[in-house]
């Protein structure tokens, strides 16, 4: 399956979703900057072999000092999603658009968007994959869309 | 049943306000609290312990504000709209212990008339706000998922509204009164799919007020003041990515209140369940063990929750989906309509008759992020 946006009408929905430039802290900055050159980065334990996120130094299993970034595939299922079809702010003005926990082959679910598809076709289970989407500052959105 | 009382809840107040644009929340604060201390027969020169969470978030700011002056015990716990019930908790662990004997827990706040500040600013809110959730979507992740596994449907999840709002219909200060169909649900503004705008609460101004007293200030008044028999906390939350939306942290807060109260299921008159959407109701229903996991939807069908002789009645004010949630939480006024229940004082129809044992269970934050449940056991004064 492949609707990039394309066709006009029953347009795809997400391609206009915002794109708030997220603000990074000392612990993240390493996650955002990889963003900007579209690598998603997890945070892994090599001592209790752990993948977690959002990431952070300290291991939340172990609570041990050896974690390490690792490079997510990109690929992931739809473990749950809502088509958001109100809110406030933004994203108010970007309904209908697709809240979703993406789960990545690596194990972690990540909260996200489901763009580029129309939001009735959207289902648990599907099969996705990256789609960074620029903030114009630098880092850029982790979001997916259809495989 | 447990014949302890360390603590008793002497006075309640639930603000009879929805809207009140041209009030202050420490305006609202301080009507309550009067409120509830009059409710008690005591006076703010009685409070010795103060508890509160949310608006404003300086809590001294607030003593200042109310007067309050003697105090020998304070506690800020905020754990969102569940906090109010974890103070009642925390009020009984400090009075047993000997710090205080009169503890002031207040809640108000106006979502109708002012942006209230996010709960959070921690280090998840880039990974999440860049993606816009709001509370209604996040609770639809949970709905979406529990349906998948479960086979749970909207028309299961309206039954809940349908009985809340069938109880809403006694009380004259609900924010919506008029009872409505399971159709009526399925046919109201989608929100965040698979949740309507009436699988959601109301968003109301307003607050409320609990007086927690020592079994000695108890036997001075003239009020009934039905007894803390249990209480317990937990948390779930993200987990570094490995959550499961699919149920709460009530089934951990749940087993232990029973257990610190004695109880089991079945002794169980009535729940105020929090409400914040029908899914929380669904999902806590089945965590607290009042059926299988999965079996909520099935559970809630045909008139279970309806007061006075459903298996299980729940939420007679009302409850946060028709009568009121104010400051955008919900635990303070499940603490005191099971209080009205446990004094014989809920809205005659709804009344459930010789109401022993009631429980207030409350979701603070999300379901499908992170969340403090809290569960209360309160045993009528009898």
């Amino acid at each position: 399956m492949s609707e990039n946006g394309s066709s006009a009408g029953d347009s795809p929905t997400g391609d206009d979703l915002p794109t708030p430039t997220p603000e990074a802290s000392p612990e993240t900055a390493e996650f955002w900057a990889a963003t900007s050159e579209d690598r998603l980065l997890l945070r892994h334990c090599t001592d209790c072999d752990a993948t977690f996120h959002p990431p952070r130094r300290i291991c939340p299993e172990c609570h041990g000092d050896a974690t390490e970034w690792i490079e997510a595939s990109g690929e992931g299922t739809i473990y749950t999603f809502s088509v958001m079809r109100q809110n406030f702010g933004p994203f108010g003005e970007a309904v209908p658009y697709v809240l979703a926990y993406v789960e990545l082959d690596e194990g972690p679910r990540i909260l996200t968007n489901v763009v580029g598809v129309d939001v009735d076709e959207v289902e648990i289970g599907q099969r996705v994959t990256i789609a960074f989407d620029d903030t114009g500052e630098g880092p850029k959105l982790p979001r997916f869309t259809p495989a | 049943m447990s014949t302890d009382t360390s603590a008793s809840i002497a006075g309640v107040y639930e603000h009879p306000t929805r809207e009140a644009p041209d009030k202050s929340t420490p305006q609202l604060h301080a009507e309550v609290a009067r409120g509830a201390l009059d409710d008690a027969g005591l006076a703010f020169d009685d409070v010795d312990g103060f508890f509160t969470a949310g608006t404003p978030r300086w809590m001294l700011s607030l003593i200042e504000y109310l007067g309050l002056s003697d105090l020998s015990y304070y506690d800020s716990t905020d754990v969102g709209g569940s906090s109010y019930v974890a103070h009642v908790g925390h009020a009984a662990a400090a009075i047993a212990a000997g710090k205080c004997e009169v503890a002031l827990v207040t809640l108000a706040g106006r979502p109708r008339s002012e942006q209230l500040s996010p709960l959070s600013d921690g280090p998840e809110v880039p990974f999440e706000e860049s993606f816009g959730p709001s509370p209604v979507g996040l609770y639809a992740l949970a709905a979406r998922r529990h349906m998948h596994e479960y086979g749970t449907t909207p028309e299961q999840l309206a039954a809940i509204r349908v009985a809340a709002s069938e109880h809403a219909q006694y009380n004259e200060d609900a924010m919506y009164r008029e009872p409505v169909t399971v159709a009526d649900v399925l046919d109201s503004r989608p929100v965040a799919d698979p949740l309507h705008l009436l699988d959601c609460c109301v968003v109301t101004d307003g607050g409320g007020a609990l007086v927690v007293v020592s079994p000695e200030v108890a036997a001075d008044l003239d009020r009934e003041c039905p007894a803390v028999l249990g209480h317990a906390e937990a948390v779930e939350h993200v987990d570094g990515g490995h959550l499961d939306v699919t149920h709460t942290a009530a089934v951990d807060s749940g087993p232990r209140a029973f257990a610190e109260a004695g109880i089991h299921h079945a002794d169980v008159d009535y729940a105020s369940i929090y409400d914040s959407f029908t899914i929380t109701v669904l999902e806590t229903i089945e965590d607290l063990g009042f059926c299988a996991k999965g079996e909520g939807g099935a559970f809630v069908e045909g008139g279970t929750l309806r007061a006075p002789d459903g298996d299980l009645p729940f939420n007679t004010d009302g409850g946060g989906l028709c009568n009121n949630h104010p400051a955008n939480r919900g635990g303070m006024t499940k603490v005191i309509e099971a209080v009205r229940q446990l004094r014989g004082e809920a809205n005659d129809p709804v009344q459930v008759p010789d109401c022993e044992v009631a429980i207030a269970h409350g979701t603070g934050g999300s379901i499908a992020s992170r969340m403090g449940s809290v569960t209360l056991v309160l045993g009528a004064d009898r």
